[in-house]
């Protein structure tokens, strides 16, 4: 069973708790500046945004189908099974490739150290993993913020619409963004209005260059072929011409 | 030499500037991080050094592979005399696209991981082995020009028998990478401009660079003609000019009908940024391309010199377009490249060039035209000859 997060913008307030979380977990500083920057970067890997009288959340959303973890050219960044998009800085050599291909702009880049890393939410794996809820959702006062398996809170998502169709827009942004993730979405207005982005595909990216990438083995083996016979046939006609010139 | 010794030292002086500046920046990349050096963000994570050291280095290059497939697999003989050229163009292209990658990696000590740590998903893990094996080829392809001058006969001999593995190997990782590169960007739809982004992107980058590879080869021997009083081979040049012509027009026709296939041909009248750093990049490819039709231009040294010239700055429009201009307004990011960048990248073009310079003339680079060779007729091989090169 696969874990989620649901957020619940209707129920937020605001108050910042999960950034403190968030920070406490991954021993980053917090304080009034910090909290004041709404939007996520290499020290602060969770965002509230404030949208008028709406609150957003920004983290990583853990794709199904991660583009950052296919385009890995080291294999560092890995979707568990247990659900959250895990990253191993001590494999990355920094080619960014990660941050280019997330369609969330999630991942963030330690720019100014020597010797940087690649940074973002891992949906608290380590605590996830023994059971517990994530630091987040642990410390989220109105419930805004859940964690637990990820068809029960689709689940939930759907049954909270249908109760309170009013307060609800209809959709659960997450359920088919780039092929389905691990964090879902529910707003009381259009998500882009609370900053989401809704022009990301609506199927899986890893099939875009996978769908090129499978072909190598064919062009290997066609063109060693065609290369190879192509080389003997005219190697073999300058050969002739060679021999029939030495003849005469 | 006396008389030319004013202009080199003008060069040098040049030289030592880029150099320099390229020496500061590179203090600043060591000491103050990517951050310190670049403009680059994490909403604009690859910048000039992706965009022209690599994208472009490495078409730069195609010239090579290019060269070696029509003189060794295709055997056509005649071309034989600049192939040398433009094997020691792609070995220092790819040794500087290498150095290149160790300033904009953020961890450059881990430049092998790819080699150990696979995943054969990632078309950057796929580049990084054909860039690899690649180089090795390069390098093999390159090695009998030092050991002819070195006379030393038992490597050249060893070289001499794998020879033709060694280039078909060549040609496909060539084919391989030269496409991934534009696979690269098959995985941001949402964030490319339209112009550019297309599922023909691998094909588009395959093409234009064979194109570029042989503008490329006229570039340079116009250049080591002028710098080494060759005399030019002009009747070579003209008929691989013809063929540059022909294969850009092919590229321009399916950029066209791809751009149609899509339906966003509609975006050519919008007044963008964008639409005019299009227009700036076809125009460069298309104005040669119609000149280079014409015979009386392909004959002109000087005309055709300006086409190839044309041609690789439309390539290098493309590139960085692709690199840079496509992904502005979806990243939501303005990016201007910060002055050590450019320093940077000026350094490594100034370096290719000198390291050319000297190579060519320590080493038999021209040696076909020195030692004879080029005379030979078609098909007229000597069996003490090494095929590589």
């Amino acid at each position: 069973m696969s874990k989620a997060i649901l957020y619940d913008s209707t129920l937020c307030i605001g108050c910042k708790a999960c950034e403190a979380a968030c920070a406490e977990r991954w021993g980053l500083p917090y304080n009034d500046t910090i909290a004041a920057e709404e939007q996520i970067s290499a020290h602060k890997l969770t965002a509230i945004e404030t949208h008028g009288d709406k609150y957003s959340r920004r983290l990583c959303m853990h794709c199904l189908e991660p583009a950052c973890a296919s385009v890995c050219p080291v294999g560092a960044i890995q979707k568990t099974k247990l659900g959250p998009v895990v990253y191993d800085p001590e494999k990355c050599m920094g080619c960014r490739y990660c941050l280019q291909a997330c369609a969330f702009q999630v991942p963030s880049y330690e720019w100014a150290s020597r010797l940087p890393r690649m940074r973002k939410c891992d949906q608290c794996f380590e605590r996830q993993s023994r059971g517990q809820p994530t630091a987040c959702a642990a410390a989220c006062p109105t419930g805004a913020t859940k964690c637990g398996d990820r068809d029960a809170l689709i689940a939930e998502a759907r049954q909270r619409i249908a109760e309170k169709p009013g307060d609800y827009y209809s959709r659960i942004y997450g359920l088919n963004e780039v092929g389905g993730t691990s964090v879902f979405y529910l707003s009381a207005v259009p998500f882009e209005q609370i900053g989401l982005r809704t022009n990301v595909p609506q199927e899986a990216l890893p099939a875009l260059t996978w769908r090129v990438l499978e072909l190598t083995p064919d062009i290997v083996s066609t063109g060693t072929v065609l290369l190879g016979g192509i080389w003997w046939i005219t190697n073999r006609r300058a050969e002739v011409a060679k021999a029939e010139g030495k003849r005469k | 030499m006396t008389s030319r010794f004013p202009k080199l030292t003008v060069w040098r002086a040049i030289f030592a500037a880029i150099m320099l500046s390229g020496l500061y920046a590179t203090y600043l990349r060591i000491f103050y991080g990517l951050g310190g050096a670049t403009n680059l963000s994490d909403r604009f994570p690859w910048g000039l050094w992706i965009a022209f050291d690599v994208l472009c280095g490495v078409g730069l290059a195609a010239g090579g592979f290019t060269l070696v497939a029509v003189v060794h697999i295709f055997n056509i003989e005649r071309y034989r005399p600049i192939l040398r050229p433009a094997i020691l163009t792609a070995f220092l292209g790819y040794s500087l696209v290498v150095v290149a990658l160790l300033f904009d990696l953020g961890r450059p000590d881990r430049l092998w991981h790819p080699l150990v740590m696979w995943n054969p998903h990632s078309v950057m893990f796929e580049v990084a082995w054909c860039v690899t094996l690649y180089t090795t080829v390069l390098f093999l392809e390159f090695l009998p020009m030092v050991l002819e001058r070195f006379g030393w006969h038992k490597p050249l001999a060893w070289i001499h028998n794998i020879s033709v593995p060694l280039m078909i190997a060549g040609v496909l990782l060539s084919t391989l990478h030269q496409s991934s590169l534009g696979t690269l960007y098959l995985i941001v739809p949402a964030k490319m401009y339209p112009l550019w982004y297309s599922p023909m992107l691998p094909a588009m980058f395959y093409l234009s660079a064979i194109g570029v590879g042989l503008a490329m080869t006229i570039f340079e021997s116009w250049h080591s003609s002028r710098a080494f009083g060759r005399a030019l081979e002009l009747s070579l040049l003209a008929s691989m000019g013809r063929v540059l012509a022909v294969l850009m027009s092919v590229y321009l026709w399916l950029r066209f009908l791809d751009l149609a296939r899509r339906g966003v041909l509609d975006l050519l009248i919008v007044n963008r940024t964008e639409t005019w750093l299009f227009f700036l990049e076809i125009a460069l490819m298309a104005v040669p391309t119609v000149l280079l039709f014409q015979k009386s231009v392909r004959f002109r040294p000087g005309a055709l010199y300006a086409c190839s010239v044309m041609v690789i700055f439309g390539f290098i429009a493309n590139r960085l377009n692709v690199g840079v201009t496509a992904l502005e307004a979806g990243s939501g990011a303005h990016y201007v490249p910060r002055w050590s960048e450019i320093a940077i990248t000026f350094s490594i073009v100034a370096a290719g060039f000198a390291f050319f310079r000297i190579i060519a003339e320590h080493f038999p680079v021209f040696e076909a035209r020195s030692n004879g060779h080029a005379a030979s007729e078609m098909g007229e091989r000597e069996e003490e000859r090494i095929p590589v090169g």
